[in-house]
């Protein structure tokens, strides 16, 4: 169970070495984006995989995260001292604000109002003319820490995102088994049970939809640093059905899953961009096949695949 | 004399027109097992729907443990000890058996906001479920998922989960349900062993053992409290028989 991720995060941890060689920044480049967009995806996959809750506005939190950094460079503030925990806060509370009335919903209902309040974070970012409205807001000088700029050399703010990123597993994977943790699956599980046992499940729901939106507020902030600009485009509901898209790919409610399907969705995006100019109509496909043929995602093809290949090479009883 | 369990007073529902509870008054008192029988359709469910506050009635009161109940949530009202079970299984199937019942513990005990640590390996949950599943005969079950279970061991896990939140008072709705011959022989002697430790309020279709556990037994048709009384009185009253035990006892 721990060794999959381990490999996972070891890989993140040697590619800058393997790609010393070759195209650098461009690599660094995809995969800190990989990763970004797999801290977000993490705290998609506890709502969407642990909780049943599939929430569709989840590039608002991303993009919030992202606009609070770049309009407080806009104003000569840099140090992330500030600015980070400004995108958290903003961030968390727009999912808490949102959340106490989105988990008044449930089903199809909850789908349609958090995308409903994405769209509105969507419409309200375009609108921010000050702030370039549509065109989005260029950061002309990068987040700074302590007054140093660690975000200013690749392979430290690289790792810097890695760093990250192994902190929100690691804290996922803590809270999942958590007596909270526990209390929100069951909740999955059987709603009507777990009020008469004496979950008010409302108030756990509501603290697992600020804790994503956190996830996706910190995202927010590598975002806007590794990119040097926000845009609207960051919060558009298609990023939202990206990221739905990476976890069912990689495996819902396992958390690794999650980062798995971001990698494949973005380095599959990549190749297949790079063969044609149509990619999408191959790559459109090729997810819908995915998901339908692997219950599961990619994770349960593996597990499919380990379990057919053992069954072939298993020693025949005598 | 001690205040009873559970009063209700002149509760009322409809579901369209049709009249489910109508003026129920009705109590348990501390200690007793009062069993609720009638046919299909009595609208004795719905009665416990209205104690645990799934359904909220149209009018009248429930009263727990002398204290107005009647506006809140479900949670909060078991919070304050009332435990159910269901006559259709309402079990968290992807959860060991344990798990089910430790849940009910966490509940019970200590806060449940509280983000690291693994909740399964921790004793002072874990202990007093295995105590529950061990009263109901499910110990070598208790990694098995619920889901898993046979459906008289899911019959079980049901009485487990509601022992496991040490109820002030118990709402069984035919906790036999759609158990074999065997299990209910099982569940019958569970009951009898909780029977006085907590005050238990039995809606069952067994008729044998119904008779053979409750001290009070009310009889509910088209919504009515028909009659209340010992379970001799019951089986003597006309009306009763006439109306209801005639065809059940055959
Ligand atoms: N939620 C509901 N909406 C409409 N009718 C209902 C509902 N729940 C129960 N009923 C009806 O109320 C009557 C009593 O049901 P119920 O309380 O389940 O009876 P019992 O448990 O005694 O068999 C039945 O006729 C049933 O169809
Ligand atoms: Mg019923």
């Amino acid at each position: 169970m721990t060794r999959l991720p381990t490999a996972i995060f070891l890989g993140f941890a040697l590619l800058p070495a393997a790609a010393a060689f070759g195209t650098e920044t461009y690599l660094l480049d995809l995969f800190m984006r990989v990763m970004i967009f797999s801290i977000a995806a993490l705290g998609l996959d506890l709502l969407v995989g642990y909780g049943a809750l599939v929430s569709f506005g989840h590039a608002a939190f991303i993009g919030i995260g992202a606009y609070a950094v770049a309009i407080l460079a806009s104003h000569g503030i840099n140090e992330a001292l500030i600015s980070l925990p400004v995108a958290l806060i903003a961030a968390t509370a727009f999912a808490y604000l949102t959340g106490t009335i989105c988990l008044r919903t449930r089903g199809v209902y909850f789908i349609m109002i958090t995308l409903a309040f994405g769209q509105m974070a969507f419409f309200l970012a375009s609108s921010l003319a000050p702030y370039g409205g549509d065109d989005g807001l260029t950061m002309h000088a990068r987040s700074t820490l302590f007054g140093l700029s660690p975000f200013k050399n690749e392979r430290l703010f690289y790792y810097i995102v890695l760093a990250c990123l192994i902190g929100c597993y690691c804290l996922c994977r803590s809270l999942v088994v958590s007596r909270f943790g526990r209390v929100f699956r069951g909740a999955r599980e059987n709603a009507t049970r777990m009020a008469t046992l004496g979950f008010d499940i409302y108030r756990y729901q509501l603290a697992a939809y600020a804790i994503s939106g956190a996830l996706g507020g910190l995202a927010g902030f590598l975002l806007a640093n590794a990119t040097d600009f926000v845009s609207p485009a960051y919060m558009s509901w298609q990023r939202s059905g990206e990221l739905i898209i990476m976890i069912i790919l990689g495996g819902l409610g396992t958390l690794h899953g999650a980062i798995i399907g971001t990698l494949a969705y973005s380095l599959l995006g990549e190749y297949l961009s790079g063969l044609t100019e149509n990619w999408k109509m191959i790559f459109g496909p090729l997810l819908v096949l995915v998901v339908l043929l692997a219950r599961g995602g990619l994770l349960g093809l593996a597990g499919q695949v380990a379990a057919w290949w053992r069954k072939q090479h298993a020693e025949p009883q005598p | 004399m001690t205040a009873p369990v559970l009063q209700l007073e002149g509760l009322n529902k409809n579901f369209g027109g049709l009249a489910v509870t109508r003026n129920v008054n009705f109590e348990v008192a501390a200690g007793e097992l009062h069993a609720v029988i009638g046919p299909n359709g009595a609208g004795k469910t719905t009665l416990i729907n209205q104690i645990s506050g799934l359904v909220a009635p149209d009018s009248g009161r429930v009263l727990f443990a002398s204290r107005d109940v009647t506006a809140l949530s479900v949670p909060e009202r078991a919070a304050l000890g009332l435990a159910r079970s269901f006559q259709i299984t309402s079990i968290l199937p992807g959860f060991s058996a344990i798990e089910n019942v430790a849940l009910a513990v966490q509940a019970r005990i200590g806060t449940s906001f509280r983000f690291f640590g693994c909740a399964a390996a921790e004793s002072a949950l874990n202990a007093p479920a295995l105590a529950a599943l061990d009263e109901v005969g499910l110990t070598k079950r208790a990694d098995a998922l619920a889901g898993h279970l046979s459906h008289g061991e899911k019959r079980a896990l049901e009485l487990a989960i509601a022992l496991a939140m040490q109820p002030k008072l118990l709402l069984l709705d035919e906790p036999m349900a759609g158990a074999g011959r065997d299990e209910s022989r099982r569940l019958i002697a569970v009951l009898s062993r909780l029977k006085g430790r907590f005050p238990i309020l039995l809606v069952e279709h067994d008729m044998t053992a119904v008779f053979a556990l409750a001290d009070r037994i009310s009889v509910l048709l088209y919504g009515q409290i028909l009659t209340s009384g010992t379970p001799d009185a019951v089986r003597a009253d006309p009306q009763v028989v006439a109306a209801y035990l005639g065809e059940e006892m055959e």
